[in-house]
């Protein structure tokens, strides 16, 4: 088995094993898109305009407590530095946790679209192009959020920092995943989606190569 | 080429924690096939010592060379003949005594997967094996991580405190398997107050004070002072 699937494969277990901390995390995701909507009112055209938005913050919110719990089991008793002292590559580290993050913030906000649609009355028959613009994202706030997981998993303020360092990196990731989740729902006439998709994949590939080359140095001591 | 003898050369060795150098100017030698004995006071810099060695921990300053390689410039190297029992476990508490096992056993190839059952039986944990982690007591931690440390085929073994935790039939079990990497003609480096057990089974001593070496010599001349007899 190659390293980066057998780190991939103990990633995915470790989020099944933990998997009550999942049903918390999608609660309180859930429970912020509720809060959203007291917050701007009852006028139904207002929510429906910013269900985008409001999906969105809410995983962005959700993610820290998921990229930090990440971590969290590998500093806890130094699992990760156990690891990398076995002859493995850090990069496979990094790629299979980013992964299993990127996989586990994409069920979420999958999980929250229906919350989005009981709540805002913003469905969109685009299903596919809906859980892929999710999966772009996802892996759009996975890459650098597992960097600065790992960098501020030994901090004593870790819950503050990691969204301190994270939220304006991904501000350009937020932007493209919100305006290509409002054209799906709000309809497409110019045909933007395609473009909006696009800046995420750069995003991504520029997120997914820099972050890969400086987890060892962040790790390593 | 005559190989080298030494399994561990170290000269000046030095870790800074902030402003305080836990490890300062070290500089031992030990042979290939030696237990050796670490110990000292608490905070003498006997872990960091094993740490550095490991490469879990970059040196300051000095330099070291394990297994014939340097521990900056070759760290991979070093790594691949180096297995190190930390006094934190290393283990994940969600996942299960096999699967622990099995994580390490997939990143070291198929030989080290096919010693996973064997090993659960000889640290004790056979019945165990699919318990979640979270579920053992301190001692069957040690006794996990032992068995993660021995699943390595290593040239040197660096045991920090591998008492600690145990219980009597734990010691003999931790005995047996120092025996074992005897005979294997592995190096071992073993950091512990237990004098009388260093005494029993390791072959030199080094005792360590606020982060110098302050004695070095047979282990069977320490005394319970920590210093020579």
């Amino acid at each position: 088995m190659s390293p980066l699937r057998a780190a991939l494969r103990k990633d995915l277990l470790l989020h099944w094993r933990t998997r009550a901390q999942v049903v918390a995390v999608y609660g309180f995701g859930a429970s912020a898109l509720l809060l959203f909507s007291f917050a701007v009112g009852p006028s139904a055209g207002v929510l429906r305009e910013h269900a985008a938005g409001f999906l969105w913050l809410g995983l962005l919110l959700s993610s820290t407590l998921t990229l930090a719990e990440s971590f969290h089991a590998e500093a806890e008793h130094r699992a990760l530095e156990g690891l990398l002292l076995l002859p493995v590559s850090p990069r496979a580290l990094y790629y299979a946790k980013a992964l299993a993050n990127a996989l586990a913030l994409a069920a979420l906000g999958a999980g929250l679209v229906p919350v989005m649609v009981i709540l805002y009355d913003a469905a969109t028959p685009r299903i596919p192009a809906l859980l892929g613009i999710i999966l772009l994202g996802s892996a759009g706030l996975s890459a650098p959020g597992t960097l600065y997981a790992a960098m501020t998993s030994q901090a004593r303020a870790r819950q503050t920092l990691l969204p301190l360092l994270l939220f304006p990196l991904v501000v350009p990731v937020l932007l493209a995943a919100v305006k290509g989740t409002a054209l799906l729902i709000h309809g497409d006439p110019m045909g933007q989606l395609r473009s909006w998709a696009l800046l995420l994949v750069c995003f991504n590939v520029i997120h997914w190569s820099l972050c890969g080359l400086l987890f060892e140095r962040v790790v390593e001591d | 080429m005559t190989p080298d003898p030494w399994a561990i050369e170290a000269s000046g060795l030095g870790r800074r924690y902030g402003r305080r150098w836990a490890l300062a100017d070290v500089s031992l030698a030990v042979r290939r096939g030696v237990r050796l004995m670490v110990t000292g006071r608490n905070g003498s810099g006997k872990s960091t010592l094993l740490r550095v060695l490991a490469t879990a921990a970059r040196a300051d300053r000095g330099t070291a060379r394990v297994a014939g390689y340097d521990i900056r410039a070759a760290r991979d190297e070093v790594r691949r003949r180096v297995a190190l029992l930390d006094h934190r476990s290393g283990l994940y508490d969600a996942l299960s005594a096999r699967e622990n096992l099995h994580v390490s056993a997939t990143f070291l190839g198929a030989e080290a997967a096919r010693r996973v059952p064997g090993l659960l039986c000889t640290v004790g944990l056979a019945e165990r094996a699919d318990d979640p982690v979270s579920a053992y007591s301190a001692g069957m931690r040690k006794r996990l991580s032992l068995a993660r440390a021995l699943l390595q085929e290593a040239e040197v073994y660096l045991l920090d405190e591998p008492y600690g935790e145990l219980d009597p039939p734990g010691f003999r079990l931790l005995d047996a398997a120092l025996d074992d990497l005897k005979e294997k003609g592995a190096t071992v480096l073993l950091a512990s107050h237990l004098l009388e057990r260093g005494r029993e089974r390791c072959d030199e001593a080094i005792v360590l004070d606020e982060g110098r070496l302050a004695w070095s010599g047979p282990a069977a001349d320490l005394r319970e002072a920590g210093a020579p007899a």
